[in-house]
């Protein structure tokens, strides 16, 4: 089975989000980059397959060059190779767009995305290059086998789960279940040196136009100070959640 | 060039989100100059969306589409789409929702915007608010094909009775194949979900062990609330992963959230930011979530949310 794990490069979730050129672009100063967490449950999931069913796993990224310390901490994780798509990621579309091709190229059997990315959380790009691609998708995915062509899945549904059945070739939207958060490995010193082994491949972009363009971000306004009420006077809180705020 | 919206049904009953989706879809139609026409999928009483704007029903009905699935309502949408001649289809934030619009996008070949929580601010170019960075920011963001879909996100645009009436047309588009088949569903039917919870009650590690979450649910079922928790009870196993809510979990845009025993790190902020309104209890002033908080009490949740509990108890029989 060959399994292609997207990798998505995003902000460590403590970073502050800031914007700068007249609040039109995210402004990276200070930012420290990691494998979005989603992916990481995948690639995870993924190096059980490997280690288990004998898969070959590829990692990939659509990015410029400064995505490239994400993909080798992946491969420094267990993937095999990588593959960066020379293109700025400009909306879910077009890198779908750029997936695809490197799905089709490569022959994929499997392909493990997150649900989302926690930059942009479009959570659109599994399932269009399913859609590209005519796999079938399952996404919110939080379990998953496979017996030869046969996969069995779980989505996670609004209060709830459900259990499928279905085929590959197959792309997933992954998440925490995939595996837990204690299977997480963090890369260590061997690994690491491996990773600087690997190939990473460098593709140049086939021709595809973003749909959609962020044009300008906005901060939520300041809050108001926390009202404080004293632990012996919770009629007070009832009262404020009824009269002041009406959400009771 | 008409706005088409797809309504969500459980059980033939439709869910509160559809009469916001048709009442978000009226909006962006009357700046438009046009209609909205909605698809309901086997929901019993279409023309009921009329009272929020809708001024056609495509009503499908269809035993092979009683078990959602993905592709299958993607096609069925996009039918209705093509024969409606749609500039703008709506959809909602529900899981399901949000696992059909990719595919629905490619086949429409549509520019998609999801988690938007504003009308356009500008039709031309089309320019919709979207949340990004889990909430820490807001992104206007332009669409530029043709046909476009808007995935509003819950409870941010509210329910608006227009008192009109809806046609109710019989709709039966061609279903595909699906390669994915659904082998059974589990979910508790009595339970009302965090993605359509008004109120949301949530624990943290403060509460001290899974045997105490009869407080929680004690307050939750007085208010009618989803419960929820912090991403390490989860991780211990204090209660199940779909309950985890932040920037890993599920995200949170209710009316009403009340974090006890939460601290309230950043990670966790960023899921439930969207809330309108917040409260926290928690033993320690210093707790960062006192800065993100509305209300707060700092107290012992083991003392205070017992006694919350009876007033509200006490508040909402008086109110009933
Ligand atoms: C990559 C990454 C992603 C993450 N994603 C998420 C996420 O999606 N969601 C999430 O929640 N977290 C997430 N976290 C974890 C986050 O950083 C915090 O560790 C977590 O939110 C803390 O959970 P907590 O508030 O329940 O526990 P704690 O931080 O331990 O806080 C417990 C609180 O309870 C209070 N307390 C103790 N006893 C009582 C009492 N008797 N009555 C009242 N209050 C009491 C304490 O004062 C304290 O403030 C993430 C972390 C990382 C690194």
């Amino acid at each position: 089975m060959k399994i292609l794990v997207c990798i998505s490069h995003v902000p460590d979730t403590t970073s502050k989000i800031n914007f700068t050129d007249n609040d039109s672009k995210f402004d990276t100063n200070g930012v420290q980059y990691v494998i979005n967490p989603n992916d990481e449950f995948g690639l995870t999931r993924a190096m059980w397959f490997k280690e288990k069913q004998g898969a070959s796993v590829d990692v990939v990224n659509v990015g410029g060059a400064e995505t490239e310390p994400t993909l080798r901490k992946a491969l420094a994780i267990g993937a095999d190779a990588a593959i960066r798509v020379n293109t700025e990621a400009t909306d879910g579309y077009a890198v779908a767009k750029q997936l695809a091709k490197v799905v089709k190229d490569g022959g994929y059997d499997l392909v493990i995305a997150g649900r989302e990315s926690i930059d942009y959380n479009g959570g659109m790009v599994p399932g269009m290059l399913a859609s590209m691609t005519g796999a079938n998708f399952v996404t919110n995915c939080i379990a998953l086998d496979i017996e030869g062509t046969n996969a069995k899945a779980v989505r996670e549904i609004d209060g709830g789960k459900e259990t499928v059945s279905t085929s590959l070739p197959l792309v997933i939207g992954g998440q925490k279940g995939l595996v837990e958060e204690s299977d997480l490995r963090i890369p260590n010193m061997r690994g690491i040196m491996m990773a600087r082994k690997k190939p990473l491949t460098v593709l140049e972009p086939v021709d595809a136009k973003a749909e959609t363009k962020a044009v300008s971000f906005e901060k939520p306004a300041p809050k108001g100070a926390v009202k404080l009420v004293d632990a012996d006077n919770i009629d007070e809180l009832v009262n404020l959640l009824h009269n002041e705020a009406k959400v009771i | 060039m008409s706005v088409l919206v797809y309504t969500e049904s459980e059980k033939g009953k439709f869910k509160k989100a559809a009469f916001e989706v048709v009442s978000y879809a009226k909006a962006i139609a009357d700046k438009m100059g046009s209609d909205v026409t909605a698809i309901a999928i086997n929901a019993n009483a279409p023309e009921s969306l009329g009272n929020y704007g809708a001024s056609k029903v495509l009503n499908v009905s269809d035993s092979s589409l009683d078990v959602f699935n993905a592709k299958k309502y993607a096609a069925a949408i996009e039918t209705a789409a093509k024969k409606e001649n749609a500039s703008v289809v709506v959809i909602g934030s529900s899981a399901d929702s949000r696992y059909l619009a990719p595919l629905l996008a490619v086949g429409l070949e549509a520019g998609y915007v999801s988690n938007v929580v504003d009308t356009p601010s500008n039709l031309s170019p089309f320019t919709v608010k979207r949340t990004a960075f889990t909430n820490k920011a807001f992104a206007n963001t332009e669409i530029h094909t043709d046909i476009k879909i808007v995935g509003l996100s819950n409870n941010s645009f509210g329910l608006v009775e227009t008192g009109g009436s809806a046609t109710v047309e019989d709709f039966s588009p061609a279903i595909p194949d699906s390669g994915v088949r659904v082998e059974s569903v589990d979910k508790a039917t009595d339970k009302v979900t965090i993605a359509d919870a008004e109120v949301v009650v949530s624990g943290g590690r403060g509460l001290k062990g899974p045997e105490n979450w009869g407080l929680i649910e004690d307050l939750a079922e007085v208010l009618g609330a989803a419960t929820a928790c912090s991403k390490p009870v989860s991780d211990l196993g204090w209660r199940p992963h779909s309950e985890h809510v932040g920037q890993t979990g599920k995200p949170v845009a209710s009316n009403l959230y009340i974090a006890i025993g939460i601290s309230g790190a950043i990670q966790h902020l960023a899921g439930i930011n969207s809330s309108k309104v917040k409260v926290v209890i928690n033993t320690d002033p210093e707790a960062p979530f006192f800065k993100a908080a509305d209300y707060g009490i700092v107290g012992d949740a083991f003392e205070v949310v017992p006694k919350l509990t009876e007033k509200l108890r006490t508040f909402k029989a008086q109110n009933a």
